[in-house]
C-alpha cells in the first residue's frame, strides 16, 4: 500500500525489490507484511461477518426460513473459525510485525523470510476452510464444517468432507501461527535495543511474548487432536470411539487444552495495547508496569490448566469439577491487576477522547461484563444452567468481540496514523465508535437473557417464547455489521492522504515507537536507538 | 508533539458521553416496556432448580455490584480528570510506601473473599448436592439420545419408548400458524412421580447429545459408549419443557425433552397402561399382517421416523442422506435364501445402522411391527415397486 510504497523513495539498501504483486508475494519487510496481514484480516472480518448475518437473518423469526439446518450449521462453525483463525488472530500477528520492531528499536523482525511464509500461509488456509462452500455449489460434497468450530467427536467422525477441509486448514493455520510465535520470540529476546531490559520493554511486546509462548505450547495439542480425529474419520482407528477403547470426551479434553489458552492468545495482545492508549490519552506514565507484566504471565500459566471448564456438563468427576471450579475462578486476580492498573492509569491524568480512547474505555467497560459473567459461569452448579445456552454465546461475544475486534480497532485507530502518515476522520471514528458500541449490546445484550430463559445455542429454529429478544438481536447485529463500513471507509481515506501525521502524532505518546517518522522509514531502526534512563 | 485541534475533540466528546447515556436509558426502557420477556431463569421445581437460582440471583447482585463500584470510579476520573476541565496530569506509576500499598491490596483482599467465599462456598455445597445421584433414589430413569429424540427407558417396570417431535413440518416451514409449545412439543412424553428422586443414567448411540430441563437446573451430556448420570425431584406436578443442547447435527434444533410430572397414584395408572401397550405392540410381532397393512403402519413410521433425512418421498439429501427410491441397496435381495440377514442389505442397514454415519441402528428404539413396516413400505414406495414384504415375526427372529 501507499505506506510502503512511499517510504520506498527516500531511503537506500533496498533498490532491487520488485514491484507490484511480486514485491508483495517477496516481501520480507515487517511493515509489508505487518500490512499484509492486517489487510487479510479486514477482508475475513467481513467474510466472517456476513456468514453471521446470514444466520442472524435465519434467527429473526421463528419458523425456517431462509435457509436449512444443515447450511445453518455450516455457517455457525465456519463463522467461528474465519473470525478466531483469519480475522483476530492475524490482526494481532499484523500488529506485532508493524509495532514490536519499531517498539525495541530494531529493523525489521529477526527472521524476515520465515515471516513472508508464515503470512502466505494463511490465503490458502482461508480457502481450504471455505472451498466446500464453492464446492457444494457444484455438487460435490455436503459443504462445509457443520459441526460447530469445536469439531467435536464424534459428531465430527460423522460429518462430510468439509471436516476434513477444516482439519487441513487448522493444520496450515497452525504452522502460520507457530511460525509467526517463533519469529516474535526470537525477535523480542534478540533484538532489544541496549538498555531495553525484559522489565522495561514495553507492555504491548510483553503481552505478544506471552502470547507466543502459549501458542507453542498449545497448537500441537490441537494439531494432534485433529489429526486423530482425521485417522479416525478414515484410517479406522478408534480414537474417539468407545466401541473401540475410545473416548469421545478425549477430543474435548485436547480441544479445549488449545482452545482455552486460545481466548488468551487472542486478547494477551489487546491487553498489552491498552496501557499504551490509556498512558497517552491521560497523558500520564502506564501504572503498574512490572504488577501487569506479571498478570500477563500469571493469566498465561493459569489459562493452561482451566480447560476442563469448558465441558462441565460432560460428567467430570466431581474432584475435577472442584478443581476446575477454584482454578477458573483464581483467573479473576491477575485480571483484576489489569483493570486495577488500566483506571489507575486513568486517575488523575488530563484525559481526551480521540477515537482511540473511546474504544479503550469500551474496551474495558465492556470487557469488564465479559469477566464477570465468566466469574458466575466458573460456578459449576449455575454453570449447568448457563452451558450450552446463549447465556456463552453472549459471556463469549463480549470477550471476543467486545474484548479482541473493538481491541484491535483502538489498536488500528492509534497506529494508523503512524503507518500511513495521515490523520483519519476523527468524525467518523468517533460515528464508527457509537454505532459499534450501541449496536454490539443491542445483539447480544439481549442474548444473555435468552440464555437465561433457556435457549439453547447452535439451533436454527427456537420456541416462541424467545421471538422478541431474538429480533432485536437480529436488528442490532445488522447495523454492526453495517457501521464497520465506516472503519473500511476510514482506513481507506486515511490510506490514500489527508492531514499529515507528526512523528509522536497523539500529545500524549511516550516511547521509541513515536520518535520514527510517520510513516516509519523502510528499514525502520537503521541504527539501534539506547535507552538510558 | 501537537494534537489536532484539541479544543474540537474535547468537546465533541463530551457530547458523546451524554449521548451513551440516552442510548443506554433508550433500550433499557424500549425493552422494559415490552411485556412477555423473560428476564431470569424459569420457575425452578427441584432441590436443585432452586438452589441454582438463588445461587445465580446472589451471584448476579455481587457482580452488579462489583461492576458498578469499580466503573463508577471509572466515570468519576474521566469526568474529572479531562483536558478539557483544565487537570493536570500526575505523574505517579506505581504503589509507593505503606498506605498506598494497603489501598492497592484492599481489592484483591475483597475479590479473594468473594472468588472463595462468598461464591466458592455455596457452590461447593451445590456441586457436591448435585453430582449426589445415587443416596437415597426411589428410582431410575435411563435417557438415551439418539439423532434426534430421545429413548427413555424404566428398569424398575420395564417400560421403554421414543420421544421424538411432535410439531408438524407444515409449522416450522410456516405454511400453518404456530402451536403453543412450538418445538417444544413430543409424541411420547416422560412421566414421572412428584416427590420422588429419580437418578437419571444417560447415554447416546451416535453422537454426543445433552438433556436440558431449565426448570429442574439439570444438564448433563449424553455420551455414546458411557454412561453419565444426575437426579431430579420433582416437587410441583407440570408438564416441563427442555431440548437438547448439544450440536447433534442437522435437526439438533428440533429434538425437545418433555416431562409429565403426575402425583403417585396416577403416575402408577400411567405405568400400567403404558405396560398393556406395550404386551399389545409384542403381540404385533406374532400375528401375520397383510401387505395393506404394513404399507399403511410403515407409511406413518416412515414419515416419523425416516422421513427427516431420507425425506418423504424418499429422494434423500445426498451425498449425507442417500436417496432409497431406486437406491440399490433398497431394491437389493430381502434376506438370504435361509431367512438369515444378508450383510450391508437394506434389512441390515435398517435394523443395525451404518457406522460413522448419521444412520443408527433402528432395533434399539423400534418395534418389530414399525421395522418390518418401514421396510415393505420402502421396498414398495417411491417407485421401487419390489413387490416383497417382510413380517414383524421374521424381525424378531432376527434380533
Amino acid at each position: 500500500m501507499n505506506t510502503a510504497t512511499h517510504t520506498l523513495d527516500g531511503h537506500g539498501g533496498h533498490a532491487h525489490q520488485p514491484g507490484g504483486l511480486l514485491r508483495w508475494l517477496t516481501t520480507t519487510n515487517h511493515k509489508d507484511i505487518g500490512t499484509m496481514y492486517l489487510s487479510f484480516s479486514l477482508l475475513m472480518f467481513f467474510v466472517g461477518g456476513a456468514m453471521i448475518l446470514a444466520v442472524r437473518a435465519e434467527l429473526f423469526q421463528p419458523g425456517l426460513q431462509l435457509m436449512k439446518p444443515e447450511f445453518f450449521n455450516q455457517l455457525i462453525g465456519v463463522h467461528a473459525l474465519v473470525m478466531i483463525f483469519a480475522a483476530l488472530m492475524p490482526a494481532a500477528t499484523g500488529f506485532a510485525n508493524w509495532m514490536i520492531p519499531l517498539m525495541i528499536g530494531a529493523p525489521d523482525m529477526a527472521l524476515p523470510r520465515l515471516n513472508n511464509w508464515g503470512f502466505w500461509l494463511l490465503p490458502p488456509a482461508a480457502i481450504l476452510l471455505t472451498l466446500p462452500f464453492v464446492l457444494a455449489l457444484f455438487g460435490i460434497g455436503d459443504g462445509a464444517v457443520a459441526t460447530g468450530w469445536t469439531l467435536y467427536a464424534p459428531l465430527s467422525v460423522q460429518g462430510g468432507i468439509g471436516v476434513d477441509f477444516a482439519i487441513f486448514a487448522i493444520h496450515i493455520l497452525g504452522i502460520s501461527s507457530i511460525m509467526g510465535s517463533i519469529n516474535i520470540i526470537a525477535t523480542i529476546l534478540n533484538m532489544r535495543a541496549p538498555g531495553m531490559t525484559l522489565m522495561k520493554m514495553p507492555l504491548f511486546c510483553w503481552g505478544w511474548l506471552v502470547t507466543a509462548v502459549l501458542l507453542i505450547v498449545t497448537l500441537p495439542v490441537l494439531a494432534g487432536g485433529v489429526t486423530m480425529l482425521l485417522t479416525d474419520r478414515h484410517f479406522g482407528t478408534h480414537f474417539f470411539d468407545a466401541a473401540g477403547g475410545g473416548d469421545p470426551i478425549l477430543f474435548q479434553h485436547l480441544f479445549w487444552f488449545f482452545g482455552h489458552p486460545e481466548v488468551y492468545i487472542l486478547l494477551l495482545p489487546v491487553w498489552g495495547l491498552m496501557p499504551h492508549v490509556l498512558s497517552t490519552f491521560s497523558r500520564k506514565p502506564v501504572y503498574g508496569h512490572t504488577g501487569q507484566v506479571w498478570s500477563f504471565v500469571a493469566i498465561g500459566v493459569l489459562g493452561l490448566v482451566v480447560w476442563g471448564h469448558h465441558f462441565m456438563t460432560a460428567g467430570l468427576p466431581v474432584p475435577a469439577l472442584l478443581y476446575f471450579m477454584y482454578s477458573t475462578m483464581s483467573i479473576s486476580l491477575p485480571l483484576a491487576v489489569l483493570f486495577f492498573c488500566w483506571i489507575a492509569t486513568m486517575w488523575r491524568g488530563a484525559m481526551s477522547f480521540e477515537t482511540p480512547m473511546l474504544f479503550a474505555v469500551g474496551f474495558i467497560v465492556l470487557f469488564g461484563i465479559a469477566g464477570l459473567t465468566g466469574l458466575v459461569l466458573a460456578d459449576v452448579a449455575a454453570d449447568a444452567q448457563y452451558h450450552h445456552s446463549y447465556f456463552v454465546v453472549a459471556h463469549f461475544h463480549y470477550a471476543l468481540f467486545a474484548g479482541g475486534i473493538m481491541g484491535v480497532m483502538t489498536g488500528v485507530y492509534y497506529w494508523l496514523p503512524k503507518w500511513t502518515g495521515h490523520m483519519y476522520s476523527e468524525r467518523l471514528g468517533k460515528l464508527h465508535f457509537w454505532l459499534t458500541v450501541i449496536s454490539f449490546n443491542l445483539t447480544f445484550m439481549p442474548q444473555f437473557f435468552l440464555g437465561l430463559a433457556g435457549m439453547p445455542r447452535r439451533i436454527p429454529d427456537y420456541a416462541l417464547q424467545f421471538a422478541e429478544f431474538n429480533a432485536i438481536s437480529t436488528v442490532g447485529s445488522f447495523v454492526l455489521g453495517l457501521s464497520q463500513l465506516l472503519f473500511a471507509y476510514n482506513i481507506w481515506r486515511c490510506i490514500k492522504g489527508g492531514e499529515k501525521a507528526s512523528n509522536g502524532v497523539w500529545e500524549g505518546t511516550h516511547g521509541l515507537e513515536w520518535e520514527l517518522s510517520s510513516p516509519p522509514p523502510h528499514h525502520s531502526w537503521e541504527t539501534q536507538p539506547v535507552i538510558k534512563d | 508533539m501537537t494534537i489536532l485541534n484539541p479544543s474540537r475533540r474535547n468537546a465533541s466528546s463530551s457530547a458523546s458521553f451524554s449521548r451513551l447515556a440516552l442510548g443506554t436509558g433508550l433500550t433499557l426502557g424500549a425493552s422494559a416496556a415490552l411485556a412477555d420477556y423473560t428476564w431470569n431463569f424459569p420457575k425452578p421445581v427441584t432441590p436443585i432448580g432452586r438452589d441454582t437460582l438463588s445461587m445465580h440471583n446472589q451471584f448476579m447482585v455481587v457482580i452488579t455490584v462489583l461492576f458498578v463500584v469499580v466503573f463508577a470510579i471509572m466515570l468519576y476520573s474521566m469526568i474529572r480528570h479531562r483536558k478539557s476541565v483544565g487537570a493536570q496530569p500526575a505523574g505517579f506509576s506505581g504503589p509507593t510506601g505503606a498506605l498506598q500499598w494497603f489501598w492497592v491490596l484492599v481489592p484483591f483482599a475483597i475479590l479473594l473473599f468473594i472468588d472463595f467465599v462468598l461464591m466458592g462456598i455455596p457452590a461447593f455445597h451445590a456441586v457436591i448436592e448435585m453430582e449426589d445421584t445415587r443416596t437415597k433414589a426411589d428410582m431410575v430413569l435411563k435417557v438415551t439420545g439418539l439423532q434426534w429424540k430421545w429413548k427413555y427407558e424404566y428398569p424398575d417396570s420395564g417400560i421403554g419408548f421414543v420421544s421424538a417431535l411432535s410439531t408438524p413440518r407444515e409449522q416450522i416451514e410456516g405454511q400453518a400458524a404456530k402451536g403453543e409449545n412450538y418445538l417444544l412439543e413430543v409424541d411420547n412424553e416422560v412421566v414421572l412421580p412428584v416427590g420422588r428422586k429419580v437418578r437419571i443414567l444417560l447415554t447416546s448411540t451416535d453422537v454426543i447429545h445433552t438433556w436440558w430441563v431449565p426448570q429442574f437446573g439439570v444438564k448433563r451430556d449424553a455420551i455414546p459408549g458411557f454412561l453419565r448420570e444426575t437426579w431430579v425431584r420433582i416437587e410441583e406436578p407440570g408438564v416441563y419443557r427442555g431440548q437438547c443442547a448439544e450440536l447433534c447435527g442437522k435437526d439438533h434444533g428440533f429434538m425437545p425433552v418433555v416431562v409429565r410430572a403426575v402425583p403417585e397414584p396416577e403416575y402408577a395408572a400411567w405405568v400400567a397402561g403404558k405396560k398393556a401397550e406395550m404386551a399389545a405392540a409384542a403381540a404385533g410381532s406374532d400375528k401375520a399382517w397383510s401387505k395393506d397393512e404394513l404399507m399403511a403402519a410403515g407409511k406413518a413410521a416412515y414419515e416419523k421416523n425416516c422421513a427427516a433425512c431420507h425425506q418423504p418421498e424418499g429422494q434423500g439429501i445426498p451425498p449425507a442422506f442417500p436417496a432409497l427410491a431406486g437406491s440399490k441397496i433398497v431394491t437389493g435381495p430381502l434376506l438370504s435364501p435361509e431367512g438369515r440377514l444378508i450383510p450391508d442389505s437394506h434389512v441390515d442397514r435398517v435394523l443395525n445402522g451404518k457406522a460413522g454415519t448419521a444412520m443408527q441402528a433402528f432395533k434399539a428404539t423400534l418395534s418389530d411391527a414399525d421395522l418390518a413396516a418401514i421396510i415393505t413400505y420402502e421396498r414398495n414406495a417411491f417407485g421401487n415397486n419390489k413387490g416383497d414384504m417382510i413380517q414383524p415375526a421374521q424381525i424378531k427372529a432376527l434380533r
